[in-house]
């Protein structure tokens, strides 16, 4: 799988290197942005680490 | 017999190098995807433990200079709206993670993650009724992470325009995330508080797995003007 990614990415080692690096931090950043507070969201772990009572009762209103 | 012995193993010897080298190729496929997870758990790991804390240090600087513009506005008394930081919370026994802590108006997520925040329907600091204060104890900024390190008789002072506010913590229980008699402006009914003017102080229990809360009572015990200055504690 990565064998493949890396024998598609042009250019001498060290550009491909660079473009791999540069395709993984673009996605790290992706994740960081987006994915992991949705899935956070998803998985409760923002819920429960809320530490609060009664969010729905308490968090609106006013 | 051995001729034709040779001769199969001959013949099947082009056939079985492809066979395995598939079965190789599928077991590295899925090496790779394994470490891939392996990396991707890890990263969601340092978002949870770690970048949720650096976004909530830049929030909580915004959201305390937003609390000191509040303290020091003049003119009359406004209604804080949902968002908004109106205080500065001090915890001596805290003092790492509770110290000019804002106090933003309402207890979801991105109030949470500004500082602590504040029950809207509660009583504001200094009034008749519970002030009542939610915080993280981990992640997101984590103000309470040391909750566990409070005792009876610690002292929580809270700065708005109206003055500082000493209060003295005098009782905590561990509840169901339902009991909402907590932040009550009479929690026990029965067996009142020592005065009418409270504070609570709520966070989830256990840390890091929370199925329970913790609330920690305090009674007002002295009001300053601003003009009189920080209590000594809190300038020291």
């Amino acid at each position: 799988m990565y064998a493949w990614l890396w024998s598609k990415l042009p250019g001498p080692t060290w550009v491909r290197a660079v473009i791999a690096l540069l395709l993984f931090a673009v996605i790290v950043v992706g994740l960081f942005a987006w994915v992991f507070p949705w899935l956070s969201h998803v998985l409760g772990f923002d819920d429960s680490t809320v530490s609060m009572i009664a969010l729905d009762l308490f968090g609106g209103g006013s | 017999m051995t001729d034709r012995d040779e001769q199969a193993v001959s013949s099947a010897a082009p056939a079985q190098p492809s066979k395995d080298s598939r079965a190789r190729r599928t077991l590295f496929v899925i090496g790779e995807l394994l470490i891939t997870a392996g990396v991707l758990a890890l990263l969601f790991v340092a978002y949870q433990l770690w970048w949720t804390n650096v976004q909530s240090a830049q929030q909580t600087s915004q959201a305390r200079v937003e609390a000191q513009h509040a303290i020091s506005a003049s003119g009359a008394e406004k209604p804080v709206s949902i968002g908004k930081a109106f205080g500065l919370l001090y915890i001596p026994r805290l003092r790492d993670h509770v110290w000019a802590t804002p106090i933003v108006q309402g207890v979801e997520r991105p109030q949470l993650a500004r500082g602590v925040g504040h029950y809207p329907k509660s009583a504001m600091p200094g009034q008749v009724g519970n002030f009542a204060l939610a915080g993280h104890r981990a992640t997101h900024g984590e103000p309470f992470a040391h909750f566990d390190d409070l005792r009876d008789g610690d002292k929580v002072y809270v700065e708005t325009k109206q003055g500082f506010f000493t209060y003295v913590l005098v009782r905590d229980q561990i509840v169901q995330p339902t009991d909402l008699w907590v932040i009550n402006p009479q929690p026990f009914p029965t067996d009142p508080l020592p005065n009418d003017r409270i504070i609570t102080l709520t966070t989830c229990n256990p840390r890091w797995a929370s199925y329970e809360r913790w609330a920690y009572w305090g009674v007002l015990t002295e009001v300053r003007p601003l003009s009189a200055g920080p209590p000594a504690e809190v300038s020291s």
